[in-house]
């Protein structure tokens, strides 16, 4: 990248709020379901219909609010945002213009061991549209049907300051802000599912240029990666425009995550006027102080306090911590773990390790995952007694993974116990060393590597079940004789 | 005298003697219908089979329990009813059927009312004559040239015709009490948030309102207590409780602080009219009332504020017809935002497009502070003049309307002049007051009306007031010469 520019990034999260029904109307927000079948005259915008507010919805908004540190409005009230399009029954979107009913808030985002503090300048509540859908290829399809079973579901749109500064900081603030909603249980918070939606505002400027540049707006991105590679493209693409004496245009621009760009959008040529008002059909919304105050007194561990715990608690690093407490199952299991053995950063290891391995390469939640905490822990203090070796736990806890087995039953059917017994090691210790005069007199003379050969062909005599430390302190004793 | 012609009241008595049957009643007033309604034209849509099956299926402990069980009524045809076309007289709904009851239909079917049919209208109630209804005008039964007002005029006609005993009708700005009074019916105009808007295909939403017709002010009274009450569907109803509004029904007004606002006795009020309702006053002085005339003097603005707020909530309320779920749909289209306009274009009327082209451009980025934004600046002051007066007055009292009933056709053209028959009646709806129109005397033939308005929420005093004048009188008791059998 170009040094002489910097990026700004400021983003718009738009997440679902996990009530079990929409915000206006009864109907279930369960995903997957059939086309249609979780709809109702007030979601499908029939003559007459009226919206009721969701009280649970408003409650979640608070907590999420509460949660980013956010000011809760004493009064907010909702609008209607008005555009045609076929998947918006309305033809206007219940939102929240003026009156949001958070704003004022912030995160911390933690750069290589740096906090940084990443302003949110409201969050507002909306309903949600519905969706089409194409039989086939999108241009070449006569018509398009239209679900609404995800119209009505309450969103809670997240809006940041632009203080974000490169791909790596927007996608530390993303998986943040997800962290403490998934904390504050405000929202599932799946990109796949479209439960957590992402827009980036992107500009670039001239070092120590106060101003922002012009900025274009990022839609689909579905994925952590999707974000950090739209915006490293779109900054460059930027940068070298500028370079070439080009105007950026401010525009709403597409990524294609198949060709790995980001396109501008065909631009509807009017300008969009959402010609917003205060919705009559809903009174503005008090929102009482005791309320606030209960639903903050409420609110559960959120992830800094999480990992301050876990440093404070268990002495581990801030990057186990900051892992460990990206999602409330993880670290849920973590502290499963940490109740059935005491070694917290030979567990953390394990879960950033070879769990979150499996899990992502699998694409596992860690709540389906076979292997719970006494398994996993169980295994640890297989190899804490030298029944097996770490090395030998990797492969158990593969097979762990797949069947579900207990480390202990694989262990037994593997035949994978651990070789401890020193007179058994002895033997074979003195025949290799009897069989290799050259090698002793090499290491003798200071050459380390020897060492290693010898390690080698106890462990190919033992097929890898000696134990590594026990052969260790015999070799060494043994060749430093004489 | 023919059952059709009695009130509810009245035919209670006989159903409760035994001296007519349900079946007689819904007999007799269908029979009406299908004498004067090829005439008068209110109706859009009639539920003749139903309302017959009903009527036998009533049981006798039904019709103990219902408050007007057994007894006829209609509505106007922008209040959805299950099962039955809901058009709003629109092209764009004309074969919508509602898969729901608005929850004033409910309630009237659950005193087990019978439903006999809907009724004609303005195009989703905008207009003040029935005019611009999508499918035929209605007549006024005094004078079958005239207009019967609007946009709720079907209903008033069909009260006025004795075709039926009562009907709903909405009042966004005037749509109850100005075809009430053209038709010389009764109309009351609740209180915004004291009638559920669920299932009431809407206008303007922070305006309309569901009101009743009726030959007289008991009548009102029985169908208010039904119709009013808290529906947790629609946030905007209020949880407060309902009186009985059977208790206001006394004669006894003395004492009562009435007061008249000049600026309603201006404005191209016609002499007549005024007439009639300075010696309806004179009555009430009569009767030991306290009458005082007061200034309300924001009221020249509140026609244009009316027609900023109502239009720009309806060019949001009617987005919604977009040719993609139910309603017309344009088939011809190439793309979907083709559709969008031709379907619309096919399935509104001049005066709804019109309305919505206002609407939009209030709204529109750049004038919504000059336009929308003011309106409701001077709603707020229009309510404060009537607040000033509430503080030493029980109610106030004016002409409905500036004229009697116009000529079919004699303003259908001009926007402007139509929208002035709303003048008197619009300030008490951006006040979200209740508001009663009945009938005060004749010039020319033609009825006239009184508006009685109260504080919110009182609509006890309108009842009262009304009850008192009406009892004193005798213009509700005169009838149009349709003919009979
Ligand atoms: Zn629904």
């Amino acid at each position: 990248m170009n040094s002489n520019y910097e990026t700004v990034i400021g983003l718009e999260v738009h997440a679902e709020l996990k009530t079990a029904t929409k915000i206006f109307c009864s109907c279930s927000t369960a995903f997957g379901a059939e086309p249609n079948t979780q709809v109702c005259p007030i979601c499908s915008g029939f003559p007459g219909m009226l919206p009721v507010l969701n009280k649970k919805a408003v409650e979640i908004a608070i907590k999420a609010g509460l949660a980013l540190n956010c000011e809760i409005a004493a009064l907010c009230k909702f609008d209607r945002k008005n555009y045609f399009y076929p998947d918006l029954p309305k033809a206007y979107q219940i939102s929240q213009y003026d009156l949001p009913i958070c704003k004022n808030g912030y995160l911390e985002i933690d750069l290589e061991g740096e906090k940084k503090r990443v302003g949110i300048t409201r969050a507002h509540m909306e309903e949600d549209a519905g969706k089409l859908v194409h039989q086939g290829n999108i241009t070449s399809t006569p018509f398009s049907l239209v679900d609404l079973n995800r119209s009505g579901t309450p969103l809670l749109e997240i809006v940041s300051e632009p203080d974000m500064r490169s791909a790596q900081e927007a996608r530390a603030y993303l998986e943040k802000l997800r962290s403490i909603l998934l904390f504050a249980g405000a929202s599932d918070c799946k990109m796949q599912e479209g439960s957590l939606r992402c827009d980036a505002n992107v500009s670039v400027r001239p070092w120590g240029q106060k101003e922002l540049g012009i900025r274009t707006e990022i839609k689909n991105l579905n994925s952590f990666r999707a974000l950090e590679r739209a915006i490293e493209y779109e900054a460059q693409r930027q940068i070298e425009a500028i370079e070439d004496g080009e105007a950026i245009i401010q525009e709403t621009r597409t990524w294609d995550e198949e060709k790995q760009i980001t396109r501008g959008m065909r631009s509807k040529e009017e300008a969009h006027d959402y010609r917003y008002f205060p919705d009559p059909d809903l009174p503005p919304l008090k929102i009482e102080r005791e309320w606030v105050e209960q639903l903050k007194a409420d609110l559960p561990e959120l992830p800094d306090q999480a990992q301050q715990r876990l440093m404070e608690q268990y002495g581990l690093p801030p990057y186990d911590a900051a892992i460990l407490t990206l999602t409330p199952e993880f670290l849920e299991y973590f502290d499963q773990c940490l109740s059935l053995y005491n070694d917290a950063k030979q567990v953390s290891n394990w879960m950033m390790g070879e769990l979150s391995k499996y899990l992502n390469q699998y694409d596992i939640e860690i709540h389906d995952c076979k292997i719970k905490p006494v398994a996993l822990t169980r295994l640890l203090t297989l190899i804490d007694e030298g029944t097996i070796s770490g090395k030998m736990a990797k492969d158990v806890f593969a097979e762990m993974f797949a069947t579900g087995k207990e480390p202990d039953v694989v262990v037994k059917e593997k035949g994978m116990v651990q070789i401890s017994d020193e007179s058994t090691l002895l033997k074979m210790i003195d025949g290799i060393i009897e069989a290799n005069p050259g090698v002793v007199e090499d290491y003798r003379k200071g050459k380390e590597k020897a060492f290693g050969f010898f390690v080698g062909q106890v462990m190919k005599a033992t097929k890898g079940q000696a134990n590594p430390a026990v052969v260790n302190s015999l070799l060494k004793e043994r060749l430093k004789s004489e | 005298m023919e059952l059709y012609e009695l009130g509810l009241y009245e035919l209670r008595d006989k159903l409760n003697r035994e001296e007519a049957s349900v079946h007689e009643i819904i007999e007799s007033v269908l029979r009406r219908i299908h004498q004067v309604d090829g005439r008068v034209k209110a109706f859009v849509t009639l539920d003749e089979e139903n309302a017959l099956q009903k009527a036998d299926q009533l049981k006798r402990e039904e019709l103990r329990r219902g408050r007007i069980a057994g007894l006829p009524f209609a509505l106007k045809d922008l209040i959805c009813t299950r099962s039955l076309r809901t058009t709003c007289c629109s092209r764009m709904l004309e074969q919508f059927v509602p898969p729901y009851d608005a929850t004033v239909a409910a309630r009237l079917n659950a005193e087990q009312g019978i439903l006999v049919g809907k009724l004609n209208m303005d195009e989703f109630a905008m207009g003040s004559s029935t005019e611009f209804s999508a499918f035929f005008p209605t007549h006024n039964p005094w004078d079958l040239e005239r207009v019967p007002g609007g946009s709720s005029g079907g209903s008033a006609a069909a009260v006025a015709a004795d075709e039926v005993p009562f009907a709903l009708g909405t009042d966004t700005g005037g749509s109850i009490r100005q075809p009430a009074a053209f038709c010389g019916v009764v109309g009351l105009k609740p209180t915004y948030g004291r009638v559920s808007r669920w299932g009431v295909v809407a206008f303007a939403s922070s305006l309309d309102q569901v009101g009743i017709f009726s030959k007289d002010v008991a009548d009102c009274a029985l169908v208010m207590n039904i119709i009013c009450g808290y529906d947790p569907l629609d946030s905007t109803s209020i949880n407060m409780k309902v009186p009985d509004y059977t208790s206001f029904l006394s004669t006894d007004i003395k004492g009562m602080k009435i007061a008249y606002p000049r600026e309603y006795f201006q404005q191209g009020v016609d002499k007549k009219n005024r007439e009639l309702v300075m010696a309806a006053l004179k009555k009430y002085e009569e009767l030991g009332a306290i009458v005082e005339e007061v200034s309300l003097p924001h009221s020249e603005y509140a026609l244009p504020a009316y027609y900023i707020i109502a239009p720009a909530e309806a060019s949001a309320n009617l987005a919604r017809f977009d040719g993609v779920r139910y309603g017309l749909r344009d088939f011809e289209a190439d793309n979907v935002t083709d559709m969008f306009s031709r379907s619309r274009a096919a399935g509104f009327g001049a005066e709804v497009k019109r309305r919505i082209m206002l609407g939009t451009y209030a709204l529109s980025s750049g004038y919504y502070d000059a336009y929308y934004l003011k309106a409701l600046k001077v709603r707020r002051l229009i309510s404060n003049d009537f607040e000033q007066i509430f503080k030493d007055f029980d109610i106030i009292i004016s002409p409905t309307t500036p004229t009697t009933a116009f000529k079919l056709g004699e303003q259908s053209n001009e926007p402007l002049t139509l929208y002035m028959n709303d003048i008197l009646t619009v300030p008490i709806n951006l006040a979200g007051l209740p508001g009663i129109s009945v009938p005060c005397g004749f010039s020319d033939g033609l009825p006239a009306g009184m508006q009685i308005v109260a504080k919110p929420f009182d609509e006890g005093s309108l009842i009262r007031a009304a009850y008192a004048f009406e009892q004193n009188t005798a213009y509700h008791t005169v009838k149009p010469s349709l003919g009979g059998e």
